[in-house]
């Protein structure tokens, strides 16, 4: 996916003007929120899973070398074969060769993010591989060549009536038909190409380092179907989906399909180790797992900004965050949107390319309170804005400004003149108790779309001087 | 007890009225205040907008106008929480500010709070009977000080009709700094906000917080939506001036 983080602003403008995408994102954030409570209120003992949960992941990431190891042998000992990527580029390529070597045409891929990030599919292209998304909201995505706006609902942003009409361009379904015609439309295509296809991509939403075994959620069956008929399973995944134990599992089965779409469990949840063994009687002949770094050992490396990789990718985040309600994932600009891209993305990209990412939030605290791995999103989100300042990415009009206020705030003489003098001025601003002032810096981008209460003709520290009876 | 208001800038120079309710509610109830008056700003948006070297300054000032006291206490959630929570952190590495600030973030108490957990009363004395009001959650009260039940209690007990919106626990979209950084984005929220509240038809609005009020009263006025807008300590203190009338 192409990176446009830099575009921030301007991709938010585009977003809040766009009608369709504030039906869609109204539509789908307030029907996970509903749907979240009442999953969780189901379980008693949530918030101790959460914090279980926290643990196992923040284990695992201070250990990872060690985990990694083992998940290799575990994978090898089974006849798997384990590729480590160190960015996108090299992670295609091996997939790249050994759809080559393998005299792959077509693959069928279930959803992957990480796969979004190192442009997968591109990479099959540009080698005569035809990639076929499997996953319903991909596949919209796909044959409208558009990119996945949120984590686990990749097509958030459209509405059903944006997709019936695609569909009826695109596949000749009828302009009115029904949520249930498209979707068997889709599957009559997509069933050619599980029947067809010579290897099979998958994610991987844990992987079990003790027993070698990737695990899926899913809800559609195409994840079972790709990982299942195709003659090679291919998983592609960031180091940081290692869990250490099989038992550390029905945990994360708990929380994270409550936290992602409000269920207490999804339709599938394919348990994968290793390839077909001998007296199988179904499954792929390969098993090969790709493990991606792409600038996640550094997140690792750097102990203010590790906790980022806990995340398990459920969402939840996004739904609950109003800045992400209001502008949705692709003005964001880059795979993860939301808070929890805002975090991730500054270590994956840089902060230079990221910085307005981190201050793209009211720090209201909606994201840290729902995430099932409780990383501390707002504080990760003040940490990414301290180092923009340490690094001088901020305006040098801004830092001049905290300075002074710094300044008076330590001055009590000094803060007392200035609010004076600030009331003062803004007496003659003032036109029925709201300021009038949009040449004024600061002030102008307030009253671009709201009023501002004129500030009191008399502070409180001056009545109290007098006397309050 | 020594007992000091603490009354936030944005009381100070927006909403005196505010901390004026504040201290006649806090005498109401026996409790004698003082108002140091060299206290300034918390310095949460310097320390939001990620300038904690400055804040850490802003925050020493702080300890030193309110140390000595039994009690701090203000009308305020989001200022709260960057004492409480947020100058422990910012002094971690400095043992000596660290151990002030873990003392300061233990005697500062969000009004509300302080007056059903300090004091332990329910009933001030207040009446708003007959009152519709709504009750808007600031994030940091709710999230950072725990304030979710305090507000509340206090309005019921003076028998306000209280109305419970949709997104009541939605932020407004101030965020101090971020409102006018992300000017389009924080006008946005507010614009959400308004929905459930003009869903709710109350008479009153209310919060715990200046800063959320500021955001509220700016939106409402750009989008004619005319709703009295009053911080809870200003709710509760017309209460028990009306009482006062009435006895």
């Amino acid at each position: 996916m192409e990176v446009t983080t830099q575009n921030f602003k301007d991709n938010v403008k585009e977003s809040l003007k766009d009608t369709q995408l504030q039906t869609a994102l109204q539509r789908a954030t307030k029907s996970f929120i509903g749907r979240r409570k009442t999953a969780v209120a189901s379980l008693e003992n949530f918030e101790a899973l959460r914090d279980y949960c926290g643990a196992i992941k923040a284990h695992t990431l201070s250990y990872l070398d060690y985990y990694l190891e083992q998940l290799t042998t575990q994978i090898e000992k089974r006849g798997g074969q384990v590729h480590f990527a160190h960015d996108g580029e090299e992670a295609n390529r091996i997939i790249v060769d050994l759809a080559k070597a393998k005299n792959v045409k077509t693959a069928i891929k279930s959803k992957s993010m990480v796969s979004e990030e190192t442009h997968l599919n591109d990479a099959l292209e540009q080698n005569d591989i035809i990639p076929i998304e499997t996953d319903l909201g991909e596949y919209i995505l796909q044959i409208d060549g558009d990119v996945p706006s949120h984590i686990i609902a990749p097509v958030l942003h459209r509405t059903r009536e944006y997709i019936t009409k695609l569909f009826h361009e695109k596949l000749g379904t009828s302009p009115d038909a029904t949520p249930s015609e498209l979707t068997k439309a889709a599957r009559k295509v997509l069933r050619e190409g599980f029947l067809n296809a010579d290897m099979g991509i998958s994610g991987v939403n844990f992987a079990v380092a003790e027993t070698g075994t990737v695990v899926l959620v899913e809800n559609e069956g195409n994840i079972r179907f790709t990982t299942s008929m195709p003659r090679i399973h291919v998983a592609v995944m960031g180091l940081e989906k290692v869990i250490p134990r099989l038992k550390d599992l029905p945990a994360f089965l708990s929380v994270l399909p409550r936290s992602a779409t409000g269920q207490k469990a999804t339709s599938y949840v394919s348990v994968i180790t290793g390839a077909k063994r001998e007296g199988d009687p179904e499954g792929p002949d390969e098993f090969h797992l790709v493990i991606i770094d792409s600038g996640r050992s550094s997140v690792l490396a750097d102990p203010k900004l590790r906790d980022a990789l806990r995340c398990i990718r459920c969402g939840a985040c996004l739904n609950f965050c109003p800045v992400y309600q209001n502008v949705g994932g692709h003005a964001y600009g880059w795979v993860y949107p939301g808070p929890i891209g805002a975090i991730l993305d500054p270590g994956l990209l840089g902060l230079e390319k990221t910085t307005s990412l981190p201050q793209a939030s009211s720090l209201c605290g909606a994201c840290g309170e729902v995430c099932p791995v409780k990383i501390p999103i707002p504080d990760l989100l003040i940490e990414h804005r301290k180092r923009s300042v340490e690094r001088g990415l901020t305006p040098s009009a801004e830092k001049a400004g905290i300075g002074a206020f710094a300044f008076m705030a330590k001055h009590p003489t000094v803060w007392d003149v200035s609010t004076k003098i600030g009331r003062y001025g803004s007496k003659f601003l003032s036109r029925d108790g709201f300021l009038e002032g949009n040449w004024i810096p600061v002030l102008k981008e307030w009253l671009r779309e709201r009023d501002f209460q004129s500030p009191a003709k008399k502070s409180f520290r001056d009545m109290w001087k007098d006397g309050i009876s | 007890m020594r007992v000091a208001l603490f009354a936030t800038c944005l009381a100070d120079q927006l909403f005196p009225q505010v901390a004026v309710s504040s201290v006649k509610i806090l005498r109401h109830l026996g409790v004698k205040v003082d108002f140091p008056d060299k206290q300034t700003c918390c310095g949460q948006p310097a320390y939001n907008a990620g300038y904690h070297k400055e804040t850490k300054e802003i925050a020493e000032h702080h300890l030193n106008v309110f140390e000595g006291y039994d009690y701090v206490v203000l009308p305020s959630g989001s200022c709260g929480a960057m004492v409480k929570t947020h100058y422990p952190e910012l002094f971690s590495e400095a043992p000596e500010l660290y151990r002030r600030s873990r003392d300061l973030s233990e005697r500062t108490y969000e009004l509300t709070t302080f007056i059903t957990e300090i004091l332990g009363k329910q009933d001030i004395g207040s009446n708003l009977q007959g009152k519709r009001v709504t009750y808007h959650d600031s994030c940091h009260a709710m999230r950072f000080m725990q304030v979710k039940e305090a507000p509340r209690t206090l309005l019921t007990a003076a028998g306000a009709e209280l109305i419970e919106t949709e997104g009541h626990d939605v932020c407004c979209g101030f965020g101090g700094l971020f409102s006018v950084k992300m000017p389009d984005i924080s006008s946005a929220m507010g614009r959400a906000k308004l929905v459930g509240i003009q869903a709710a038809q109350a008479e009153v609005l209310t919060s715990t917080d200046g800063g959320c009020l500021m955001q509220l009263i700016g939106t409402m006025k750009r989008n004619n939506v005319s709703l009295e807008v009053k911080h809870v300590a200003e709710l509760l203190w017309e209460g028990i001036e009306r009482q006062q009338v009435l006895a």
